[in-house]
């Protein structure tokens, strides 16, 4: 059965589930009791499972993350709230020295499977820190899982899976897309998810935490986006079919580790690829991902990898923001550009 | 040189325990109460001088009001209310010397009025058009840091460059400076705001650490920051500490111009907590309902720092005449702030690329570069 939910609801469903399958499931930050966090996504949540598992934490994000995994170590499964993307810095130091590390340092031997959620992105007139994408300083570092999901149905199953994963996951939501609505199979269950018992993470055949997925097919141009551009190329993928050009959207949903696969097997059929995303492309995700995939099929590649994305500046003032993010215009024009080689 | 060198000893302090009844001058009702230390320090402020107080409070509140309502408008995109909390922020203000240097946080726009700023600057911000709105040096007062609690170091780094300079302990007014920041309840839980008075405490240095404990950090309330009154967190770090009504606007006064005097001649930082309340929402995008009852801001709304300096002030005298011609004067006040709001365009989009760099930086330049063509194929397009 589906429902019609928005992403914020779809992630609020999502934590509901996994807080009745499994006792050990907290979920903690600023303001996500009563008010249910700023964007509403853990409304009602301690009202129904009470204090204990709903914290509202003092104000302090490495305190936040650093309690987080100590309770990991205690044998609890937290999911940390951020409240804003640029808030995340005071707790850098504990999740790029500790939380990535800690299973490594153990060898193998300690998990800390917590969740860090994290609104991220622009274009909702914000003031500074409000705004930002910093996926990629995560995803540059080894130990985290970064996925973002772009959909509230992909919402509903990611914020499971990457509860149930014994990995630290960076879970990026994106905040623009809060209000987006979509169909959503609330039916889905543990064995449909592929959780297994606690500590083995999430059947591969069943996880999205490691895939990406094609959301349109096509022959001329593939474009690359996820979170917060993915609604960006599907409408480019509409206007650029309009003109006669057959574009293959690919939603990547986890940014690490990348799903190189699927991008060279649709980059082998068009030739093509623009990369979409709002953090600024210098060093970014859409580097690695032009590097990779021209290190797998060079031999199909028939234009230089466009990046479509924020520049080499901070996150600019509201006003003008809509000209730093990557719209529809400046996805087609790389479309162009890739097309006229 | 530097004036607070302990020649390796551990510097003696003060370990007096601060007393958790908050210092008082002026009771809810507007009378003058005594108290055996802070007395002597408001003793000199006349009608005149409270008077300025008022006109302070009154248009710091006019001004955040006339904000709130241009946000509901449309005409920005947020903006975080400051009302309930004049008291404190004019009160604190009010002791400071020209050369004395402040770090707010994003609601201190009483402290922002009595620094001289042009409070219309405070808009920029929050309209979206600027990150800051003006130049720190021309009133000592920094734009707002965002980050909860971040600019406590920078106040304790800034106080040791004070100490660097001798600018501490000559006794000359003029010279001796320092830093001072102004931060919330929930800021208190900030790392960097502990590792501030650690940093303060050893060095010495002259800093004011400012908590407005306006009783939320959105919607979490103090209660869930600490078990004690917060004023024990400056004494646990050695810092002579107190706490004071921050809805009496001449306490408020009292406890910083102590704070600053030790600070100015050379006797090390001091912790500040204000009791108050944040009358309005966290900012206009909360909804404070969800969380707190009516009845809770009723009993503030009878503590109106305004309010209870008007009752003084009529009890020592001051007429309607006065009041009418601070209300004329707001009301002034207010209808500037809207058309100077709605007269503010967009910055150009390229100024997107300025000041990322002290100079030339070849990548952004080569973004920049881009940019600029990109626009320009649109009005070739267009031209065509
Ligand atoms: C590091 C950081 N985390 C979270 C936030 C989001 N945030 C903005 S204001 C605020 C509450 C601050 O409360 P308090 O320190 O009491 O100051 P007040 O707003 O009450 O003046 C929070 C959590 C932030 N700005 N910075
Ligand atoms: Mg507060």
């Amino acid at each position: 059965m589906t429902e019609r939910l928005t992403l914020a609801k779809a992630i609020n469903l999502g934590l509901r589930r996994a807080m009745e399958r499994d006792p050990k499931v907290m979920v903690m930050g600023e303001d996500v009791g009563p008010l249910g966090g700023v964007f509403r996504v853990t409304d009602a949540l301690q009202k129904d499972f009470g204090e204990d598992r709903v914290v509202d934490t003092p104000l302090a994000e490495s305190g936040i993350v650093g309690t987080a995994i100590g309770l990991a170590f205690a044998g609890y499964r937290p999911v940390c709230e951020i409240q804003f993307d640029g808030f995340i810095f005071p707790a850098f130091d504990q999740i790029t020295t500790q939380l990535a590390k800690v299973h490594y340092r153990s060898g193998g031997r300690v998990q800390v499977p917590v969740v860090i959620r994290v609104p991220y992105g622009g274009g909702i007139g914000a003031v500074e820190h409000h705004s930002e994408s910093p996926e990629a300083l995560f995803a540059h570092t080894a130990g985290l899982r970064v996925v973002t999901p772009s959909t509230p149905a992909d919402a509903f199953v990611l914020i499971q899976q990457a509860i149930a994963s014994p990995d630290p996951v960076l879970f990026f939501e994106p905040k623009a897309r809060y209000w987006d609505k979509g169909d959503v199979d609330v039916t889905a269950d543990e064995s449909s998810l592929g959780l297994l018992p606690a500590g083995e993470g999430v059947r591969p055949e069943a996880s999205l935490l490691e895939r990406a997925s094609v959301l349109t097919r096509g022959d001329d141009v593939t474009i690359a986006a996820y979170g917060p551009t993915v609604r960006t190329a599907l409408t480019a993928a509409r206007v650029a079919g309009e003109e006669g050009r057959s574009v293959e959207v690919v939603d990547l949903r986890a940014i690490s580790p990348l799903d190189i696969d699927t991008l060279v097997a649709s980059v082998t059929r068009t030739g093509r690829l623009v990369v979409v995303h709002e953090a600024p492309t210098f060093l970014g995700v859409g580097a690695e991902i032009a590097a990779a995939v021209t290190e797998r099929c060079f031999y199909s590649l028939e234009a230089p990898v466009q990046r479509v994305g924020g520049f080499h500046t901070p996150y600019p003032v509201a006003n003008i923001e809509e000209e730093y993010l990557p719209d529809l215009d400046r996805v087609l024009d790389a479309v162009d550009t890739a097309l006229s080689y | 040189m530097i004036t607070t060198d302990t020649g390796g000893e551990t510097p003696h302090v003060d370990r007096h325990d601060p007393s958790d009844d908050p210092v008082q001058l002026l009771s809810p009702t507007g009378e003058r109460v005594h108290h055996e230390v802070y007395s002597a320090r408001a003793d000199h402020l006349d009608r005149a001088a409270l008077e300025g107080f008022y006109r302070d409070m009154a248009l710091t509140r006019r001004f955040d009001v006339e904000a709130t309502a241009l946000q509901r408008q449309g005409e920005l995109g947020l903006w975080p209310p400051c009302l309930g909390q004049e008291a404190a922020q004019v009160g604190s203000a009010r002791a400071l010397r020209p050369q004395d240097f402040v770090f707010p946080s994003y609601r201190e726009h009483g402290v922002a009025w009595v620094r001289g700023l042009d409070m219309r600057s405070l808009l920029l911000l929050y309209r979206g058009r600027e990150h800051g709105g003006w130049d720190a040096r021309e009133h000592n007062y920094n734009v707002p840091t965002l980050v909860i609690g971040s600019h406590a170091l920078h106040a304790a780094g800034y106080a040791m460059g004070i100490q660097r300079d001798g600018d501490v302990g000559t006794g000359d007014p003029d010279r001796d400076r320092a830093a001072v920041t102004y931060f919330g309840d929930g800021a208190t839980s900030q790392g960097d705001v502990s590792e501030a008075m650690v940093f303060a405490a050893a060095a010495g240095a002259p800093v004011v650490f400012f908590c407005q404990n306006n009783q939320w950090a959105i919607s979490v309330p103090t209660a869930k920051q600490s078990r004690i009154p917060l004023v024990h967190r400056g004494t646990g770090f050695g810092i002579p500490s107190v706490r004071v009504d921050g809805n009496d606007v001449i306490a408020s006064y009292a406890v910083m111009a102590e704070a600053l005097e030790r600070a100015h001649s050379g006797g090390g930082p001091t912790f500040i907590e204000a009791v108050t309340y944040r009358m309005g929402a966290h900012t206009t995008s909360d909804d404070p309902t969800r969380y707190r009852s009516r009845a809770e801001e009723d009993m503030w709304r009878q503590r109106d720092p305004i309010a209870r300096l008007r009752n003084h002030l009529e009890q020592l005298g001051t007429g309607s005449d006065f009041f009418d011609a601070v209300e004329a004067e707001a009301d002034r006040l207010g209808e500037d702030a809207r058309a100077y709001c709605r007269s503010l365009e967009h910055p150009p989009a390229e100024s997107m690329f300025d000041h990322v760099y002290a100079t030339p930086h070849a990548q952004v330049e080569r973004e920049r570069a881009w940019f600029r063509d990109y626009k320009d194929s649109f009005e070739t397009e267009v031209v065509r």
